[in-house]
């Protein structure tokens, strides 16, 4: 069983690295984008940040709806409705929880893809966030099947969104302004699986710590 | 009376869309810009559209004309964060944002209709403005 303040490192963590990678995802962005990811994500992760005092003592869904209305008001890309969905929509599995176990890990996941499909009408392989993030959430779920722990199943989480990322240099983007680029944008990692990527790896370090 | 919401990603787009309007209509239609995000940046924020849908709710309905990338997204975010009410009576119009904004407008102050709206801003996207060449 997750408490909430588990999340709350975790969400201090994830600001931390979004904050730290401004540059480097700006720097992806230059080359196929609109050059703003970087500063979008800091600046939406910085609000969060702010409001972790804020969210103390209160259940997984307030947290996480915080967190999601907090993007969505203050990152101004397409990255704020598209990550905003993801957590309004995990928010919703665990509203009023204190503490949550695996399946509700498993459920908010997969709702936060889901969610993420519906808002930016793609799925894998366009070139975009899902492409780390349904790999790792495959990778989860196979993990708590074989009755791995947590520590485990998001170690291995994480490995296989980094995989992802990799992957995302040898396809043409197919989303976003990317897509304007065609073929052109193959040998390049795609800035929205590289900010998915961190986020997980985020929840693994707090993970590893505890 | 039908309400229009200019979402661009740039404020001076949607103020500017507004203000042509208005040249064609008067004030009894209300039509809001709701561009940028809240800080003056460059995109867009489904509160800022959300409040705008609100401001110019009515019964006979709102109209949602985009620009570009997110601004799409956002603006079906801001949708969904509405109440049922004002949810049901909210529709994004596929049109180019400048032309297709003044068609609207006008279609909407002269008609009040939804479905007009609707054939004007489709008959927008495929205005030519050059005849053909024979």
């Amino acid at each position: 069983m997750a408490s909430t303040s588990l999340l709350l490192e975790i969400v201090r963590n994830m600001s931390k690295n979004i904050i730290e990678n401004k540059e480097l995802l700006t720097e992806l962005d230059r080359a196929i984008g609109d050059s703003d990811h970087g500063i979008n994500m800091a600046k939406g992760f910085s609000a969060v940040h702010e409001k972790l005092g804020e969210m103390e003592g209160k259940d997984w869904g307030y947290i996480l709806k915080t967190i999601a209305m907090t993007l969505i008001s203050t990152v101004g890309g397409a990255s704020g409705p598209l990550y905003g969905t993801a957590f309004l929509r995990a928010a919703k599995v665990v509203e009023g929880k204190g503490k949550i176990d695996r399946k509700d890990v498993i459920n908010m996941f997969h709702e936060a893809i889901e969610g993420i499909k519906m808002r930016g009408k793609s799925d894998q392989g366009d070139k975009t966030m899902l492409d780390a993030l349904i790999p790792a959430f495959e990778t989860l779920k196979s993990a708590y099947e074989e009755g791995e722990d947590s520590k485990i199943a998001f170690k291995r989480a994480e490995e296989s969104a980094l995989k992802g990322v990799e992957y995302t240099k040898t396809i043409i983007a197919r989303k976003g302004r990317a897509s304007y680029l065609g073929e052109r944008s193959i040998g390049h990692q795609d800035p929205g699986a590289t900010s998915s990527y961190i986020l997980i790896k985020s929840i693994n370090q707090v993970l590893e710590k505890n | 009376m039908i309400g229009l919401v200019i979402v661009s990603h740039s404020p001076k787009i949607a103020e500017g869309i507004v203000e042509l309007c208005y040249e064609m209509v008067d004030e009894e239609i209300k039509i809001i810009p709701a561009g940028g995000t809240k800080d003056g940046r460059i995109g867009t924020d489904p509160i800022r559209i959300k409040e705008a849908i609100e401001k110019v709710y009515d019964e006979d309905g709102v109209g949602i004309i985009v620009d570009i990338g997110s601004s799409l997204m956002n603006a079906e975010l801001a949708i969904e964060l509405l109440e049922e009410k004002v949810r049901k009576k909210v529709i994004i119009l596929d049109t180019p944002i400048v032309e297709g904004s003044i068609s609207v407008a006008v279609q909407a102050y002269i008609s009040n209709n939804m479905e007009d709206v609707l054939k004007a801003a489709e008959e927008a996207r495929t205005t030519k403005k050059l005849q053909e060449q024979p």
